[in-house]
């Protein structure tokens, strides 16, 4: 069922590590944790007029949290708090079997995550992890 | 395949469903036996009623099947008498039992001995219970491999520890805990003791008068039996002690609308109706269990648990979490290997029908100590053979040429 969920594209989305690191003075930091797995993510934002300036993100976790988060570094500047909220249920929609929204083709790679339920929250997290960091700059300000 | 094995494979249906899976998650769940299944079945197709409560010939019939699991449990641990067994729904809810019952009687500053090899459900209910009551939680610290630290037992047995409740084995590295020190430590103290068997059972009846306990807990499916059902043992004299946890029908003596007096135990601790099948299926499990020859079964497993290591150990950079030797230890393997992700290298193994598990393993605190995020743990029992070994060990060059 899952032949191709460590598909060379996708190895390759992880191995980039768009947007890993960390900024030298975020607007906010979110850090979320898997209880499933303990997988864990730090976003950091700076933002401008409300939306993603600049990210940053450290990644402890498997291949399809890092390539998921790899992905939110490449796409994920301009994005507003609401819009990142809506990004999340697109993923889940995604992982759920709907395309992928626009400008986000990549996350078709996560295709065969679909049939693994529980790897589900992997892929989700980076996503939920930026909007949590959008929020958190709210507050900061 | 050992004679061994392959006679033991026969008394698991599933396994015979699945002729290709090599189930090595046994540590998390252990196959339902054939015994635990027809005890199940015989029982809702011919006795199903409530129990406790009725007075007809069908409720009687229960009553005596779910009392008959109670002495069947209380057997495969060597128990005074049935009355010491508590069923409960598995190990979480049987230290939950303990971290309420017995917790009411301490006060702020009473000390509660734990080790960092615990699994959560031997952690959670402590702290919590230290937020409801200010007791002091002390953390008896581990060997470099996993081992709870003895020498350090004097250091953490205070005058004010109240109990001791340690794991009799680990759901990680699988090392058996020394018992003699701790409870003889705990006693010199006036300390009470709960094991967390949910490890042990599966690997031979276990004696608690031998092993000097006042608590022990344990999980039906663990045990090759049903889940949604699991025991505390208690000595009979630290049972009448507690007071009850949850209240409700079947844990009373008489209720008035004012005031309730409460049942001897072990009904004071079952509130509700309990679980009258799976109870049965335990019963049925461990009186299968405990006709084994352990002293074989147990030999194979430590000898495909060697296999294991020996095969694993040549991956570079691997570590183990946990002993390298099988000396007091059960057949559980954990390790760790540096860049890859545990649930990567589980899903590489599913695609060959190896099963185990990937992760934290509810032990968040001994990874930390390993300084690992997670691991992967094969856990093996009686009815694996070499080739679930060696398929697992092909996976896993396989996860080396794929994800590397």
């Amino acid at each position: 069922m899952n032949d191709d969920l460590y598909q060379q594209a996708l190895l390759d989305l992880a191995k980039a590590g768009h947007g890993a690191g960390t900024l030298p003075s975020p607007d906010g930091t979110a850090l979320r944790d898997s209880p499933l797995c303990g997988d864990r993510v730090r976003m950091q934002v700076v933002l401008e007029d409300g939306r993603v300036k600049a990210l940053a993100h450290d990644v402890k976790g498997c291949l399809l949290c890092r390539a998921a988060a790899s992905l939110v570094g490449l796409h994920g500047t301009g994005l507003n708090a609401e819009e990142a909220a809506a990004l999340s249920e697109q993923v889940a929609a995604t992982l759920a079997g709907a395309a992928p929204p626009p400008g986000w083709s990549e996350l078709s790679l996560f295709e065969p995550v679909r049939p693994h339920r529980n790897r589900h929250g992997c892929v989700l997290l980076p996503f939920e992890t930026l909007h949590a960091a959008i929020i958190e700059s709210h507050k900061q300000v | 395949m050992t004679f061994q094995a392959a006679a033991w494979r026969k008394h698991f249906p599933l396994l015979a469903n699945h002729p290709r899976l090599h189930y090595l998650d046994n540590a998390a769940t252990g196959q339902l036996c054939e015994a635990a299944f027809d005890a199940v079945t015989h029982h809702e197709l011919t006795h199903r009623a409530n129990v406790l409560r009725g007075t007809y010939r069908l409720a009687e019939l229960a009553d005596s099947a779910y009392e008959n699991a109670r002495q069947q449990v209380a057997k495969y641990l060597n128990a005074a008498s049935d009355a010491e067994v508590v069923f409960t729904a598995g190990t979480t809810a049987s230290i939950n039992l303990v971290a309420h019952a017995f917790g009411e009687g301490l006060k702020a500053g009473d000390e509660v001995l734990l080790s960092l090899a615990e699994h959560h459900s031997n952690f959670v209910p402590w702290q919590m219970l230290r937020e409801r009551r200010g007791v002091t939680l002390r953390i008896l610290p581990l060997t470099t491999e996993g081992r709870l630290d003895l020498a350090r037992l004097g250091d953490f047995i205070t005058p004010r520890c109240r109990l001791v409740a340690v794991t009799h084995a680990s759901n990680v590295t699988g090392a058996i805990t020394d018992l003699v020190p701790v409870v003889a430590a705990a006693r010199a103290v006036g300390a009470r003791v709960l094991l967390d068997g949910a490890q042990a059972v599966q690997h031979g009846p276990v004696d608690v008068a031998a092993l000097g306990a006042d608590f022990y807990a344990f999980s039906g499916h663990k045990a090759f039996g049903p889940s949604g059902v699991g025991v505390l043992w208690g000595k009979a004299e630290a049972l009448a002690a507690l007071p009850p946890f949850l209240g409700g029908g079947g844990m009373i003596g008489r209720v008035g609308a004012e005031q309730t007096t409460y049942a001897l135990p072990p009904r004071r601790f079952e509130a509700g109706t309990p679980p009258i099948a799976q109870a049965i299926g335990l019963g049925a499990a461990l009186d299968w269990l405990r006709e084994q020859p352990w002293t074989a079964l147990n030999a194979h497993t430590a000898r495909l648990a060697q296999r294991l290591i020996d095969g694993l150990a040549v991956l570079p950079g691997l570590t183990f979490i946990g002993p390298r030797d099988m000396r007091e230890r059960l057949p559980i393997v954990a390790f760790d290997l540096p860049g890859i992700h545990p649930h990567d290298i589980c899903q590489v193994l599913d695609e060959r029908g190896v099963a185990v598990r990937g992760g934290h393993h509810c032990a968040q605190p001994l990874m930390d100590f390993f300084g690992v995020q997670g691991a992967v743990r094969a856990s093996i029992a009686p009815y694996n053979d070499e080739a679930d070994i060696d398929a697992l060990l092909e996976g896993m060059r396989d996860v080396i040429r794929r994800l590397t």
